[in-house]
This record gives C-alpha cells, sequence and structure tokens, in this order.
C-alpha cells in the first residue's frame, strides 16, 4: 500500500487518463455531494425543531389550572380552582426524587416607573428555581435567591427590554423603581432565547408577591422540571402521575383537563424524537440509495477501464505482474479516485450548507444545516470501502484474463 | 535449457475439442538460436504459449532451465516468466502511454528493483538496442522497427535465460526485419537463447536451427546453411 512506485505507476495512469479518472470521480463526487446535502438537510430540520423548544427547559412540567366542566363528589361544575402553596409543598414532598427544580408563579401586571419614564409590564413571582425552568440568562447582577423569599425582600429582576425602555444606556442595577407604588430594588438584569416578549417581564420573590397583593397564599400555576435521568416514557407517566394525584386532592373529576392539567415537555420531546427518527430513516434510505447508485456507477466505469485496459493487464502478466499485483493495481487506483472524489463532493456538500446557514428557518424550517463528525467519519469509510468493492470485482476478473488472450485482444 | 516430452495440448470446442499438439519431442540447449516454422494451424503458436508459461500443457513433461513446469498457478508463473523469459511479440505490445525507457525497465519493476537502479539498468539496454537517444518518447512517435528494438530492450533487461520471439518481423519491412534479425543474432552471440516462431523462410533461415511443424507434430529438425557455415 505504501509502494512508492505503486503509486507511481497508479498516478502515471490517471494521469495519461484524465477524462476517464474524471468521470469516474464524478459519479461518486455527486452521490456524496447528495449524501452530505441530505443529512445537513435532515439535521437542519432537527435543530429546528429543538431550537423551538430551546426557549424553555426541555425537561419541564406546568400544572395549570381553570373551572371545573364536570361535577365531582357533589361538586357543581363551573367551580374555579385556586391553586395553593399547599399543592406548591405537597408536590415538592409526594416527588422530590423525581423533581430537579420546582417554582410557582403569579402573574401580574403592573406599571414600572423609573423617574418620569413608566410602562406596564409583565411582572411575575417565582421561586428561585424558575431561573433554570425558563432559562433565563443573566447578564448583570444575579437572580432572586432563597433568602429574598424568606424575607419577602421588594427586590427585582428586570428584562434586558425593560432595561433599555426605562434606562436606555444608563446604569440600572442598583437602582429603585416604583412597582405599583412600592418601591424595588433591581438586582439583576437578564435576557432569554425566548424572544423579545421574554425580555419584557420582570421577576419578583413569590413571598413578596403573597404579602403586597391580597394577603393570601394563592398560585397562578407550578412549573417542574422533571429529573433528567428519567427516561422520556418515565417523564410523561410522571406526568400523568401528578395530574391524577393533584384532581384526586382537590376534588376534581378524573378526567376534567379543563379544572386540572399537566403540560409536559417530555411529551413534545418524544413526538420530536419519534418525528427526527423516522425522518433520519427517510434520509438514511435514500442516502444510503444514492451512495450505492454511486458505487454501481464507478464499478461499470471501472469494468469498461479494465475492458480498455486488458491489453496492458496482459503485457503485464507477460512481464512477470501476478495476479495480485494487477488487482492491487486497481483496487488502489479505483480508491484513491473514490476517496479524493468523495472527499471533494464531501467539502462541496459542507460548503454549500455552511452557506445556507440559517437562511432557510424561516421559510423552510432549515436551521444551522450541518453534517456531524460521525457522519463524516462514516461516508469517508464508505468512500473507501466503495472504492475497495467497485476496483475488486472489475479487477477480479482482469486478474483473470489469460496473458495470451489479453495480448491477442488488439 | 527447454525440454519437451510426448507434449499434448487439445482446446475445446463446444463439445468437442481440437487437439492441437499431438505429442512434441523437443530439446534446446543453452545457447542455441531455433525457429519454429509452420503454416497457421500448425501448433506453433500454441508451442510458444506453453514454452512461454503463458498457457498450460494438457500432457507430457516440461522442463524449463531443469526444472519440471508443473500445477503451475498465475503467480508462480508469473515469477517464472519474469525470471527465465524474455517476449518478443509481433505487435511489440508497448504500454502507449509509457516512454521507452519506461517500457524497457517495467520488468524490473515486477522483479523488485528500485526505480533508480531499474531505470539505469534499462538505459543500458536501450544504448544497446540503439535507441538511447529515443528513451524519452512514446511508442507512437516510433518507427515499427525502433518499437521492436524497444521490445527486444524489454525482453533483455532481466537477462532472462531464454528469449522468446512470437513473429517478431511480422509486421515490419524487408530492411527493418534484417535489422530486428541481426540485433537476435548479435545476442545470441552473446550467448543467449533465441527461440522465434515465423512463417517466413528468409527469417528462419538467418537461424541457427528449424524446427518444422505441421498439424501438431515435429516433420523436420534440422540445422540451417547458416549454422553449417561456422
Amino acid at each position: 500500500m505504501f509502494d512508492l512506485d505503486r503509486w507511481r505507476e497508479i498516478f502515471q495512469s490517471i494521469n495519461k487518463n484524465r477524462l476517464r479518472s474524471v468521470m469516474s470521480g464524478f459519479t461518486v463526487a455527486f452521490a456524496i455531494l447528495l449524501f452530505t446535502l441530505l443529512f445537513g438537510v435532515a439535521s437542519g430540520l432537527g435543530n429546528f425543531f429543538k431550537s423551538a423548544f430551546a426557549d424553555d427547559a426541555q425537561n419541564m412540567m406546568f400544572v395549570r389550572v381553570w373551572k371545573t366542566t364536570k361535577p365531582y363528589k357533589g361538586l357543581q361544575t363551573g367551580r374555579a380552582i385556586q391553586l395553593k402553596n399547599t399543592d406548591y409543598n405537597y408536590i415538592t414532598e409526594e416527588y422530590e426524587d423525581k423533581i430537579q427544580y420546582q417554582s410557582a408563579r403569579v402573574y401580574k401586571n403592573f406599571s414600572i416607573k423609573y423617574k418620569n419614564d413608566a410602562s406596564s409590564y409583565s411582572v411575575t413571582a417565582v421561586h428561585p428555581d424558575h431561573q433554570f425552568l425558563e432559562k433565563t440568562i443573566m447578564d448583570e447582577g444575579r437572580y432572586l435567591n432563597e433568602r429574598d423569599l424568606r424575607e419577602k425582600s421588594k427586590v427585582i429582576v428586570i428584562g434586558r427590554l425593560v432595561k433599555k425602555d426605562l434606562f436606555g444606556e444608563k446604569p440600572a442595577l442598583g437602582k429603585r423603581v416604583n412597582v405599583n407604588g412600592s418601591s424595588f430594588l433591581i438586582i439583576g438584569i437578564f435576557s432569554d432565547e425566548g424572544g423579545d416578549n421574554e425580555e419584557r417581564k420582570t421577576y419578583i420573590p413569590i413571598s413578596t408577591a403573597q404579602m403586597m397583593y391580597g394577603n393570601n397564599d394563592y398560585i397562578s400555576q407550578i412549573n417542574l422540571g422533571y429529573n433528567p435521568n428519567l427516561s422520556t416514557d418515565a417523564a410523561i407517566a410522571f406526568g400523568k402521575k401528578v395530574e391524577r394525584d393533584m384532581r384526586k386532592k382537590l376534588n376534581i373529576h378524573p378526567d376534567d383537563q379543563s379544572a386540572l392539567s399537566v403540560r409536559n415537555m417530555a411529551e413534545a420531546n418524544k413526538f420530536v424524537s419519534i418525528l427526527m427518527f423516522a425522518l433520519y430513516l427517510i434520509i438514511g434510505f435514500i442516502g444510503s440509495g444514492t451512495l450505492i447508485a454511486g458505487i454501481i456507477g464507478i464499478s461499470n466505469i471501472m469494468i469498461f477501464v479494465i475492458k480498455e485496459r486488458t491489453k496492458e493487464f496482459g503485457i503485464r502478466k507477460a512481464l512477470g505482474a501476478t495476479p495480485g499485483s494487477i488487482i492491487g493495481m486497481v483496487v488502489q487506483e479505483s480508491v484513491l479516485i473514490t476517496t479524493l472524489a468523495g472527499y471533494f463532493g464531501l467539502m462541496l456538500g459542507t460548503y454549500i450548507l455552511s452557506a445556507i446557514g440559517n437562511s432557510l428557518e424561516e421559510k423552510y424550517f432549515i436551521k444551522d444545516p450541518t453534517v456531524s463528525p460521525g457522519i463524516v467519519i462514516g461516508a469517508t469509510v464508505i468512500l473507501i470501502l466503495s472504492g475497495l468493492i467497485a476496483g475488486y470485482v472489475p479487477a477480479k476478473r482482469a486478474a483473470r484474463i489469460k496473458p495470451i488472450e489479453a495480448l491477442r485482444a488488439d | 535449457m527447454i525440454r519437451i516430452e510426448k507434449l499434448h495440448k487439445s482446446y475445446p470446442i463446444g463439445k468437442d475439442s481440437l487437439h492441437v499438439l499431438k505429442g512434441i519431442d523437443l530439446h534446446i540447449k543453452e545457447g542455441e538460436f531455433v525457429s519454429i516454422m509452420g503454416s497457421s494451424g500448425s501448433g506453433k503458436s500454441t508451442l510458444l504459449n506453453i514454452v512461454g508459461l503463458l498457457d498450460i500443457h494438457d500432457e507430457g513433461d516440461y522442463y524449463l532451465n531443469g526444472q519440471l513446469i508443473k500445477d503451475l498457478n498465475e503467480k508462480k508463473a508469473a515469477i517464472l516468466r519474469n525470471k527465465f523469459l524474455g517476449f518478443v511479440f509481433q505487435s511489440f505490445n508497448l504500454i502507449s502511454y509509457k516512454t521507452a525507457l519506461e517500457n524497457v525497465a517495467l520488468p524490473l519493476y515486477y522483479k523488485g528493483m528500485n526505480r533508480k537502479e531499474r531505470l539505469k539498468v534499462a538505459m543500458d539496454y536501450l544504448d544497446k538496442v540503439g535507441l538511447k537517444d529515443w528513451a524519452s518518447h512514446l511508442p507512437n512517435e516510433l518507427s515499427g522497427g525502433q518499437k521492436q528494438r524497444v521490445a527486444i530492450a524489454r525482453a533483455l533487461v532481466t537477462n532472462p535465460k531464454v528469449v522468446l520471439a512470437d513473429e517478431p518481423t511480422g509486421a515490419l519491412d524487408t530492411t527493418t526485419t534484417d535489422s530486428v534479425m541481426d540485433l537476435l543474432k548479435d545476442i545470441n552471440d552473446e550467448g543467449m537463447t533465441v527461440f522465434v516462431i515465423t512463417h517466413e523462410e528468409e527469417v528462419a533461415e538467418q537461424t541457427k536451427r528449424i524446427v518444422r511443424l505441421r498439424d501438431g507434430i515435429i516433420i523436420s529438425d534440422t540445422p540451417t546453411k547458416a549454422a553449417k557455415a561456422l
């Protein structure tokens, strides 16, 4: 394989038959190009699906309540369900080992005022874990902590755009704003991948909100991050169990979706992963079909090439070439052409994919299409193997030709 | 050098078989210059192919350089050809995309000699056939006579035991025929065993021994006038 003379023979043969070499290389390059583009587009679709849920933690579940629509245990329909701190604590105690993060939410809309600028913003009262559930990114300062919660501090974390509205380019951290008549200290400024709306939000400790606005222990919604070690199926089962248990606790009909429901990201994740699996299956099928067509193409060309070179092989054999050396030469030439051409196709494909980038995200849901290193390595191995196969079959035949027959072929 | 005893060879043609060689006995000593004469279909090409290890015989014994040729696989045959035999063909059989020098050096490549050395040896042999100045030319830039001389240089380059020439002058005109035959004679004079197949009387006359074949058997085996003159 590393015989310099052999390589010299091969380069001479390729060089003296450029058109033929280019033609056979083209088949392979084209097959690999299509293969790369197919897998790139598939991964682009996958990236889009993943990023569609990137706003929140992938393992998020939320417990939401509304009004009953079914009578249950003598209770009428149309009864409004209210979650309270006891429900929050019940979940904490009951499912401790299945929960990674937990936060309640209370939604408010307040006017926030700094000096003479004022605007209405969504003020969400939460627990410290909410940062991880919502994937809030702290740009400055810190998020809410347990101490804020314990001391019912009047502190607020504001979104990047809230800061921009009220403070412009001036620093906001450590300043005080007026929230619905009370003075709050800005302890942090955040950004969020979920888009502008998410960055126009503010967060305050839930204990502070409950004390200040109504002096009750009401909760609008409970958000959970299930233990990421749970399998998707286990996480779905866990969501169903929380739903059942909570309905039982709050005297809701077991089938009353409207009164209490658990929305579980695991179900969406499962859907996406099934979808991606199906997509990769289809792409894999088409992709390998393309590759096989490429291999057959080069095999055909090699058969033709060998027919054309029958006489040359006959001469070589008469001069002392062993069948093995003929096979070796043809196979090596074929592997070289397939590998080089395939590599060219791969590079071209990768280049096209990187040129596409995110430009197709809006219309075609293709985001950052790339081929993974695994696919690249796999394709390279397939290339070398296909070169081997494409060369070996006709080479074997070439080596079997008797020199006298080959020499007679004029 | 070459000893053949009761050699038979048939080719299958459909259900029947064509009996081409019907018991050939031939003994060629080292340094001989022998021509095989016969019309087409007499079996002379078949005989050359068997002697040249390009084909296998059915019956009888063939000794090349004292070695019994039997049950030879392709690889062993290739190695023996490379080691003991040099070929000269009617249609020259040079590789078209290689220069004269590279064509001559090719058998040495299969012998495993390194490039520098084999190009040097090949150049010596090209010089010997008077084509040193044509070393870098491709075959299609050479005349028929020149091509055949390149082929002869190629046949000699491994310093074989026997040079086998199959109608070496078949594609040449009278003048070039003479120059090629002179070259073969020179080689023979240096001690090389030369085995020529031809159907031209004038060519055969220039060798030292003529073996005539007809219908697969030897009908005569006589020294030529050239040999008697010595």
